[in-house]
């Protein structure tokens, strides 16, 4: 019998106009940077995809002067309405670009077209509509009277989301009136700096967004100038420790979005199929490179046996490839550093005693790549169930009671999510109520929304993105 | 729960009618065991079952896999009339079309089967005679079932003595909504007695069952009780044939197979109309049910003009440009 094999269905990459080298966008213009430059590369083929500039403390402070300066002349004083016309112009490009975007992103990050173009991209544009609408309603966000915006606020955004997390950082401060200097990733500049291009074909006015590429080094100059008076971080609890003690005793406010080992609980009531397509969603979407990924799978015991060989049987359909296929659904992981820390903690798994399962088939030769891969017999003990992996691996525990799965799920250091499948809605209700974790979903998995506010619990941060809570982030009520 | 998937179940030996498969031989011992079973499946999630279909939707398929899924599709047509006002020509000239449907490329597929009413099915054996391609008719009183078991067991007898090599019976949906699964249990085993050595395809009228839910279960209750094919629609209520039924009927396939070794077909049938609607239902049939499934004996489209479609899509990859509805024939 002859198979039904998926003829190679590439997007193709005309579209967008990489340029060898990229500066710094900074007072409404690209500028060079006085570090040394860092090359960008394609984690599916390891080819390198441009030349980007490295902002120094100086190049910061000039970023930082330049969003001050937007800040009291131009952005601070403009009519609200005015400023949500510019945000509502720049998520109208962001929809016109969107092919653009989706294709530029996945080259750089190495994940699927098929999430670029579907999730990350018409994500971003509902980030900045969505805000756009708030800019002229702020007094009546339930934030007092008459929220003030807070002046300078200083973005770190992580690999993950590249275009997204800088929509959900860039659109809240912007409508609530603040200017930023944002420092994208390190691996993934390129559509932050694609984004810059839309702010000029915005005629957003010069300083309002300041991009600043390069590393740590980078970030930390941006979070610690003294002119900045608001610092939101996403990235990794580690890093987020550190900026809280830089930002520890000075006037800053800080919002910290972090990581998470999100437990996804399976009742024995649960819609089996979905639970499966939720549970796959949760941990293989965007390769695991997901804050919220739902990577520590409870199973009633009961059914553990079912879902578990369900799971095996739905994991063996993924297709793991060329992130520009728009068939893939799993494409490459994003760093080599990346890789290495996914292959230490999977090592881990099998030295204490985990069953380690992988679908068959193979990877490519070139560039990084990891199988999605499932682990059962973990006890809540071992490093695989408890360190974020941050990778396609998933840990599966078992769990006899309600009140079994609630104290597994609770037992983390952090907070950010969780996933319960039932069809039985007052169990969802009375789990959902223990659950210490700042996004609950029910009969679904990492579902986002610009009006849901998005953040943790414990190690996994604080403050909220999104929604009515997010924007007091950005705002002082105490007027 | 009764979602069995052990692989070992897959060697198991098929079913014979009348004896249930192994696992389930006492599940219909009394109405209110048949119910506890039935309403013991797991659950289906319309929200995360339409995400399933949408996120497959997406699937781009082309050049040599596009070449592929056309021609299995066309294999796969029943082609289907149904009308008050059909006569023995047009039976004919369906049937014509049914042997060659593209009348200008002999290497163009032949459809699986001709469907139509049961006092056809002898003119439709006629045309079709030597072709290999079955004469499917439908009958229980189709399209409502609102018939008394006798005249409908009648009717299957006489579709079947005029030469119908599959029949397409309608469940009781009465019967099914107010919770007597034993009686549509019970009819669909007698038709399928009836049938002799026709195939049997319960049509469970998904458009009147409304939730996945009843289809998942109507699915159990068709293929327990001896169903070769389990069939969305009459065509003649809407909604008819939805990707989201179609993914419920397909997980019910693949897990009846697991779990009794009997392997059961498929057929969505009625509101197919493109080749694009043609090309995610296989891409549906590949992810969920499986490779296995991709062959017209387990898988078959009900419907009339999707043909035409298919045939101007097919003449489109072999020349590079595409034609009017001239170049095809009309039904």
């Amino acid at each position: 019998m002859t198979m039904f094999e998926y003829a190679p269905a590439p997007e193709s990459r005309s579209i967008v106009d990489i340029r060898p080298s990229y500066g710094l966008f900074v007072d409404g213009e690209f500028t060079d940077g006085t570090g040394t430059p860092l090359k960008t590369v394609n984690p599916a083929t390891e080819e390198v995809l441009s030349e980007v500039a490295v902002g120094t403390d100086a190049d910061v402070d000039r970023a930082v002067r330049a969003a001050r300066r937007a800040f009291v002349k131009t952005w601070g004083p403009m009519r609200p309405a005015d400023r949500g016309k510019y945000l509502f112009r720049i998520a109208r490009l962001l929809q016109e670009r969107a092919r653009e975007f989706a294709v530029l992103e996945t080259l750089d990050n190495g994940k699927p077209i098929r999430e670029s173009r579907d999730v990350d991209v018409p994500l971003a544009a509902a980030h900045f509509f969505y805000h756009a609408g708030w800019a002229d309603k702020l007094e009546h966000a339930g934030l007092g009277p008459a929220p003030r915006p807070l002046g300078v606020a200083g973005q770190v955004i992580p690999w993950n989301f590249p275009l997204l997390m800088l929509a959900w950082k860039v659109a809240p401060a912007l409508a609530t009136g603040n200017t930023v200097v944002l420092k994208p990733a390190e691996t993934t500049p390129l559509t932050a700096l694609l984004f810059a291009e839309v702010c000029q074909q915005a005629d957003l006015p010069p300083g309002v967004v300041n991009i600043v590429t390069g590393a740590g080094e980078t970030g930390r100059a941006v979070i610690s100038h003294p002119d900045v008076d608001k610092v939101a971080f996403t990235g990794s609890t580690e890093v987020g420790r550190s900026i809280a003690r830089a930002v520890a005793g000075t006037e800053k406010r800080l919002t910290l979005e972090l990581g998470g080992k999100a437990a996804n609980i399976v009742f024995d009531d649960a819609p089996v199929d979905q639970a499966v397509e939720g549970i796959v969603r949760g941990i293989f979407f965007n390769q695991g490179h997901v804050c919220c990924a739902g990577s520590r799978l409870l199973v009633q015991e009961s059914v553990h046996d079912d879902v578990v060989a369900a799971l095996q049987r739905r994991i063996g359909t993924l297709r793991v490839g060329d992130p520009m296929d728009k068939n893939t659904d799993l494409g490459a992981i994003n760093s080599h550093a990346q890789l290495e820390r996914i292959r230490e903690l999977a090592a881990y798994g099998e030295t204490e005693g985990a069953t380690c399962w992988q679908p068959e088939g193979d990877l490519p030769d070139r560039g990084f790549w990891f199988k999605p891969t499932v682990f059962t017999d973990v006890s809540p003990a071992h490093r695989i169930a408890r360190d974020e992996v941050f990778g396609p691996v998933l840990s599966v525990m078992t769990f006899r009671t309600p009140d079994e799965a609630v104290a597994k799920a609770n037992n983390t250091t952090y907070g950010l999510s969780a996933g319960i499948w039932s069809e039985k809605g007052s169990r969802i209700l009375q789990v959902t109520d223990q659950l210490r974790a700042g996004v609950v979903w029910a009969n679904t998995f990492n579902e986002f929304d610009p009006t849901s506010p998005f953040g943790g619990y414990k190690q996994s941060g604080y403050g909220r993105e999104g929604g009515r809570q997010g924007l007091a982030a950005y705002l002082r009520s105490d007027s | 729960m009764t979602h069995v998937l052990d692989p070992s179940a897959l060697t198991g030996g098929g079913s014979l009618t009348g004896a249930l498969p192994d696992p389930f031989a006492d599940v219909t011992r009394s109405n209110d065991a048949f119910r506890a079973f039935l309403h013991g499946l797991p659950g289906v999630d319309q929200v995360g079952a339409q995400a399933r279909v949408t996120q497959l939707g997406t699937r781009s398929i082309k050049s040599t896999a596009k070449a592929w899924a056309i021609d299995t599709a066309i294999s796969m047509v029943d082609l289907t009339t149904l009308e008050g006002s059909d006569t023995p020509g047009k039976v004919r000239s369906l049937a014509a079309k049914a042997r060659r449907p593209d009348p200008e490329d002999p290497s163009c597929p032949a459809v699986a089967a001709v469907c139509v009413y049961g006092d056809l099915a002898g003119v439709a054996k006629e045309a079709l005679a030597g072709t290999g391609i079955n004469v499917a008719a439908v009958a229980t009183a189709f399209p409502s079932g609102r018939a008394s078991r006798e005249v409908k067991l009648a009717d299957v007898r006489d579709a079947v003595a005029d030469g119908a090599d599959e029949i397409d019976m309608v469940i009781d949906r009465g019967a099914f909504l107010t919770g007597r699964y034993l009686d549509v249990f019970e009819e669909i085993v007698a038709v399928k007695e009836a049938c002799g050595p026709a195939h049997l395809k319960v049509i469970l009228e998904t458009g009147e069952l409304v939730t996945l839910d009843a289809v998942r279960r109507a699915s159990w209750l068709a293929m327990l009780a001896g169903g070769d094919f389990i069939k969305t629609s009459t065509g003649k209520v809407s909604p008819a044939a939805t990707l989201p039924v179609c993914l419920v009927m397909l997980e019910a396939v693949r897990d009846f197979r697991a779990a009794t070794g009997r392997q059961v077909g498929v057929k969505p049938a009625g509101g197919i109309r493109t080749t694009k609607d043609a090309v995610k239902h296989l891409v549906l049939v590949n992810e969920t049910a499986g490779a296995d499934w991709l062959t017209p004996d387990w898988f078959r489209f009900g419907a009339s003009s999707l043909l035409n479609d298919l045939l101007l899509q097919r003449q489109k990859l072999r020349t590079g440009h595409y034609s009017g509805p001239d170049h095809v024939s009309v039904d």
